[in-house]
């Protein structure tokens, strides 16, 4: 009964295509809005900032960024966290060797060189597609982790290509504290989540779907089907780039090449899995639930042995944490391929019906 | 029906065809004209679909010369097509499987859309312009199929006789000068089949829309066409009016097997 919208009727197209049509959504957002940018910065801890918080978000743009790709056009890409270091090191180096450059300015650099790079390692999918594709985005994942550590230019010659991003200052305010840096960095996934949001529900968004569903389709409506893949890398790799950026100056301070393995490309991957493929509601609910199971059940697992008087060690905990990883990716491929922002979305419709079952 | 046949628009010379070393298509020509509906006709594995693949620039003939709007080309893109105002629908259904029906005709408008993806990311004026000037043209097409009632839901959900309406629906979004339909009515019940031929006529009609049809419903074919062409094996074996064709000893033979 409350999530309704009978009464709510439409009487143009305009009101019919905006964000959110359905009245209850809008409030839903403006409080999501309110709390995030207003509530938490004055509740939560700095642990909450530094070690969920910040990395949730920053997982999420990433997540964002390969659900372009994979999820709304339909290129499977391994390389996600490769481009995310493509992106700290554009970053670090722009800050670097141009004196007095924005940060900003440098993380919006930062997505365009991976974005370029994005391009050079999306040209195999004009000719192949699906595992094989994959493969080749394999190929982007171990060519640039290993680049960046065989030319010692690009970690400005420091020892094992380890980077110690610069300070984060902007307007001569400088983005020390967690709290300020979570709200630099949410306020930036917040935009470009909305310019994601824009990009798909208009043309760009479904020449991007219409490729992933039918490509010979596609073309003969009159897509073409090069631009719109490589857009597709671009425009995903670029998120990945900022996203990289931010995980060196706001979240990590300082990363190495190795960091950004093909572990971590894995994990974004079962991210748009379990949150959603082809949401952008869902890049979100992945994230949090990836980098939220591990740290509930570090909580919970050594209580629940210790009252059932069973020892415990922390290796116990890491492997409890695989098996269920593995068995819930099954889960969702089998079960729920569309992933928890389809749960969400039948949780909805069933709302709007409720109480009666028709 | 008063109906102003017009001058030839398409032109097939001599098209040949091979994949490998199978002849899919051997020195067929015929025409087509402005406002007409072209008949392709022809038992299971003639090249019918062959040749539509080839006027819209999926397959490429190793010969021949194809005449459109008195340009002559000898390969192009499907976009090419596309764009010159040739759109089609397949034999098994190419619909986007994951989008709604709203957004499968508005993807048909695509080569009209003219913003690009920052104008899309930052919803500038353009872009959200287009959106609303297509959405009222897409709305008409809506209207003219009937089928309101599922603009919502995704194409993957609808029963097979809808899907093919939104498949006529998306390439009638792109407001084609010419529409190739693939068996538009493979598979449908007699009031389905009686629906789409109403559409296609109307199509013909009122948009003025040029028509080539493949289709194996005898009945249908006779009634709404103004000629046809027969292939089998790959070649052409008849072409002309519905009534020529019926009475051709050829074509009776290639559906029938030789006489006794």
């Amino acid at each position: 009964m409350i999530y309704r919208e009978a009464g709510q009727f439409k009487t143009s197209y305009a009101a019919d295509q905006q964000l959110f049509p359905i009245r209850q959504d809008r409030i839903g957002i403006l409080i999501l809005l309110a709390v995030v940018f207003l509530a938490i910065p004055g509740i939560a801890s700095e642990y909450w900032f530094s070690a969920i918080l910040i990395p949730f978000l920053i997982f999420s743009l990433a997540a964002l960024g390969l659900n372009i790709l994979t999820g709304y056009a339909g290129q499977l890409s391994l390389g996600s966290a490769a481009f995310m270091a493509v992106g700290a090191y554009a970053a670090y180096n722009f800050q670097l060797r141009i004196d007095g450059i924005p940060i900003l300015i440098s993380f919006g650099f930062a997505g365009l060189t991976a974005a370029g790079v994005g391009i050079l390692f999306g040209l195999p999918s004009l000719w192949i597609k699906g595992f094989y594709l994959a493969v080749a985005t394999l190929a982007a994942q171990f060519f640039i982790v290993w680049c960046l550590t065989k030319f010692p230019w690009f970690s400005n010659y420091s020892s094992s290509g380890v980077i110690s991003a610069q300070k984060v200052v902007i307007l001569g305010h400088e983005f020390a504290s967690p709290r300020e840096k979570y709200l630099l960095v949410l306020s930036i996934v917040a935009v470009m989540a909305l310019a994601a949001k824009n990009m798909v529900r208009s043309s760009t968004g479904r020449a991007w779907m219409a490729v992933r569903d039918m490509d010979v389709a596609a073309a003969v409506i009159g897509i073409r089907l090069m631009p719109t893949k490589l857009l597709a890398f671009a425009v995903s790799s670029f998120y990945c780039g900022v996203a990289g950026a931010l995980y060196a100056f706001c979240y990590l301070g300082s990363v190495e090449p190795d960091g950004f393995s093909l572990d971590m490309s894995f994990r974004i991957l079962f991210m748009i899995i379990i949150g959603g493929v082809g949401s952008i509601l869902g890049s979100f609910l992945g994230a949090a639930f990836i980098l939220l199971l591990p740290i509930f059940l570090d909580i919970t697992l050594p209580w629940a042995a210790g009252l059932l008087g069973l020892p415990f060690s922390n290796a116990t905990v890491s492997h409890i944490q695989i098996l269920l990883f593995g068995t819930l990716i099954m889960f969702f491929l089998i079960v729920e391929p569309h992933g928890l922002a389809r749960l969400w979305q039948i949780g909805k419709e069933k709302l709007r019906l409720w109480p009666f079952p028709h | 029906m008063s109906k102003k046949i017009g001058d030839v628009i398409l032109d097939l010379q001599n098209i040949s065809l091979r994949f490998g070393g199978v002849k899919a298509l051997t020195d067929i020509s015929f025409d087509v004209r402005e406002h007409e509906i072209r008949a392709i006709i022809g038992p299971n594995g003639a090249g019918k679909s062959s040749m539509l693949n080839v006027i819209n620039g999926v397959y490429h003939p190793q010969e021949g010369v194809i005449v459109f709007r008195g340009q002559e080309r000898k390969r192009m893109e499907p976009h090419h097509a596309a764009t010159q105002g040739i759109a089609r629908t397949f034999q098994n259904i190419a619909l986007f499987k994951g989008m709604s029906v709203l957004d499968n005709i508005m993807t048909g408008r695509i080569t009209r859309m003219k913003a690009n993806f920052l104008e899309h990311a930052l919803w500038l004026g353009r872009a959200r312009r287009e959106e609303l000037e297509h959405r009222k043209k897409v709305e008409e097409i809506i209207d003219f199929l009937e089928i309101q009632h599922i603009r919502r839901t995704p194409v993957g959900r609808l029963p097979y006789g809808l899907q093919k309406r939104v498949e006529l629906g998306r390439a009638l979004a792109a407001e084609p000068s010419m529409l190739l339909l693939d068996e538009p009515m493979a598979g449908m019940n007699v009031e389905e089949k009686q629906d789409m031929c109403r559409f296609i006529l109307d199509v013909n009609d009122q948009f003025g829309a040029t028509i080539v049809l493949i289709e194996h419903d005898m009945g249908v074919v006779m009634d709404i066409s103004d000629r046809v062409v027969v292939l089998d094996y790959g070649k052409k074996i008849g072409d002309g009016l519905p009534d020529e064709v019926k009475n051709n000893e050829d074509v009776i033979t290639a559906y029938l097997g030789a006489s006794h």
